[in-house]
């Protein structure tokens, strides 16, 4: 009938099985869409999806495939509200169209993921300007605005420019791919464990079932049997980058920090410090106050190869912080630079990754050019649940 | 069949009637998710008084097992028994006691079974419970007997999503998350909790509470079950509603962590 839905949710990586697909349809012949289509939409998504972080993407599918189907969209009341502005409704006759599109040059494709990029970005409301999803202004996005070709998002439409209404996505917030808190973080860093029953222990625990068993058995001689007592050999050195451009994910990595501290299933856990990247020192508090902190060479011959690294940081700072010599041992021997110390952990440690709270910068090179010397040395992944989770994969690979 | 359509105690929306209907009908679990305090397990509640059926809870804690739901064999009643005498103890019958799921599965009538918190226990949980809930039977080793369900039960799974569940469970689950309520289904909420309370006090309450809820500072949001009892307070301290939006009395009821309440007071002002 549609099958192509299904493979469209499944391209956009809903990993919907046949089992569900049969469900949908068994539903549909026993009309439990009521004959509607929000009743339709509403049967779709409780058998295809199965957890609130899909259905974002799901309502996107949803509007893809159905868009030729009149039905009434819901945009949330709080962008509704920001955009509903009778007042701005200015006369913008004098408004050369033409020009303005020459200058912008974008195709569709660019338009849409602007406005991707932007909702990720915005969180409050804007009038004027070009940049901003809002009201008046030269923004692609939004409505009233002068913008020759752009995504109209809710009010009139007044210019009958925008060649698709962005359906306000209800469920954006739960996107697995959104920074979240300590719970989901520690969801994630229960991924990071390597039970082991093979311990060099002697088996100590005393097995109640076993036990139990075996008494019975034996016909209700006692038996007593012992078992290896099974734990977590997973043991975390946490490095966090502190201060400058940081502060702006001082909330994040605190929610990380929380879990990571919190999470307690770890043999072993140490936190250290550092600003920019890894030089002589690192240290035990945020502050960087230099008596509570210890050599970085202390660190690396006190800390054994079978410990898991882990970065957290932007990555991003002057060239010379990473590569100038002045940040170095000062021994001919010894580390010259930023780039040596992190090559010195990358070459002791197998499992060894980097966090990055913030995204790859877009313009020029400066900032963006320790950013990827450093991922191509640690591998490195966002600061955010899924790439916690890949990172706990990487780490615990072999 | 019955039609689940809302109870007395409870007000649903649209979209949690009809999916609550879609498992019935299709015999699966409905699988429920949803921000703590937005009536998971009143739910399953209300579904037992609005179709007559008797509810039976399972409440799983992070030692609960799969087996504890099915039967339990009490080999240690059995170890004293045959050792101090009185009883025969070849009759190993007497000593499997059926759990949650077995007692659902032997009901004479259909039940509504509510598997409450499923993500507490471990991670494994779920998956040794796939065949049961498929099948609605199972075997017990010890005697030969297979219990198979009389009647279907209607199974109802609650999860707070501490932890993901496989998706194999998933694969077999009706899927609801519930959303948390807007100010008018709240209203009807409250409605149902206070039916005489004065409509002025109510929207100056219902005007506070999400106004609250809204700052993005606020990092433990306050839920259902926290409006209801500082709805309770307000109207056991006789409060003037116009006081209500200004102050905040009795914040302490909706507010649980200091922060919050520093953070309320910062920008409230």
């Amino acid at each position: 009938m549609f099958e192509d839905f299904l493979y469209l949710l499944r391209k956009n990586g809903l990993k919907v099985s046949l089992t569900e697909w049969m469900a949908l349809m068994e539903g549909l012949e026993k009309n439990l869409h009521g004959a509607s289509f929000t009743g339709f939409y509403h049967l779709c998504r409780c058998l295809l999806v199965k957890s609130e972080a899909d259905f974002d993407r799901f309502d996107r599918c949803f509007l893809e495939y159905f868009k030729d189907v009149p039905f009434q969209q819901e945009v949330s009341q709080e962008l509704m509200d920001w955009l509903n502005r009778p007042d701005v409704l200015n006369d913008y006759a004098n408004y050369d169209e033409a020009a303005a599109l020459r200058a912008l040059g974008l195709s569709e494709e660019e338009i849409e993921r602007m406005l991707k990029e932007r909702m990720e970005e915005q969180n409050e409301e804007h009038n004027g300007g070009s940049y901003w999803v809002g009201t008046h202004g030269m923004s692609t996005f939004g409505n009233s605005g002068l913008a020759p070709k752009g995504i109209r998002v809710g009010g009139q439409s007044m210019y009958k420019r925008a060649f698709r209404v962005a359906g306000e996505r209800k469920f954006r917030d739960f996107r697995r791919d959104n920074t979240l808190d300590t719970r989901q973080f520690q969801v994630a860093l229960r991924k990071l464990r390597q039970f082991s029953g093979l311990v060099d222990l002697p088996p100590t625990e005393f097995d109640v079932d076993n036990t139990i068993k075996d008494t019975a058995d034996n016909a209700g001689m006692l038996k007593v049997r012992y078992k290896r007592p099974r734990e977590n050999t997973v043991k975390v050195l946490l490095l966090m980058d502190s201060g400058g451009s940081m502060d702006y994910y001082s909330q994040l990595c605190s929610a990380l920090f929380q879990a990571v501290s919190k999470s307690g299933h770890f043999k072993d856990l140490r936190v250290y410090y550092f600003h920019n990247c890894v030089y002589g020192r690192l240290y035990k508090d945020p502050m960087l106050l230099s008596r509570d902190s210890v050599t970085t060479d202390w660190v690396l011959s006190n800390i054994a190869t079978d410990w898991k690294i882990i970065f957290v940081g932007d990555a991003q700072m002057a060239p010379y912080e990473l590569m100038g010599g002045y940040y170095g041992s000062g021994r001919s021997d010894g580390p010259q630079c930023g780039m040596d110390y992190l090559k010195l952990f990358r070459g002791r440690y197998p499992g060894c990754i980097w966090l990055n709270p913030s995204q790859r910068p877009q313009w020029g090179q400066y900032w963006s050019q320790t950013y990827d010397d450093i991922a191509r040395l640690i591998p490195m992944f966002p600061l955010t649940v899924d790439g916690l989770e890949e990172g706990m994969k990487k780490l615990l690979a072999r | 069949m019955k039609e689940f359509h809302g109870s007395q105690n409870y007000v649903a929306d649209q979209e949690l009637l009809q999916a609550v209907n879609i498992a019935m009908v299709l015999q699966k679990p409905l699988l429920i998710k949803g921000e703590p305090g937005t009536g998971k397990t009143m739910l399953a509640e209300a579904i037992a008084q609005a179709l007559g059926k008797k509810l039976i809870i399972w409440n799983i804690k992070s030692t609960t097992k799969a087996q504890d739901g099915l039967y339990v064999y009490d080999v240690v009643q059995r170890l004293y028994d045959s050792q101090f005498g009185g009883k025969n103890v070849d009759n190993v019958e007497q000593y499997v006691k059926l759990g949650k799921l077995g007692e659902a599965f032997t009901d004479e009538e259909q039940v509504i079974l509510l598997i409450d918190e499923i993500d507490k226990a471990d991670l494994e949980f779920p998956n040794d419970l796939l065949w049961e809930l498929d099948r609605m039977e199972f075997h017990i080793p010890e005697t030969g007997r297979t219990v198979k369900a009389n009647h279907r039960p209607v199974v109802i799974i609650t999860s707070n999503a501490e932890k993901e569940l496989p998706d194999a469970f998933l694969r077999r689950c009706v899927f609801h998350y519930i959303a948390f309520p807007d100010k008018e289904l709240m209203a009807q909420i409250v409605r149902v909790h206070f039916p005489d309370l004065d409509d002025k006090l109510l929207t100056q309450v219902l005007e506070a509470f999400y106004k609250i809820r809204q700052l993005p500072q606020i990092k433990k949001k306050p839920s259902t079950s926290e409006i209801i009892d500082w709805i309770q307070a307000l109207v056991h301290g006789g409060v003037d509603p116009k006081r209500v939006v200004k102050e905040v009395p009795y914040l302490g009821v909706l507010l649980k962590k200091n922060e919050d309440m520093d953070a309320l007071r910062r920008t409230w002002r």
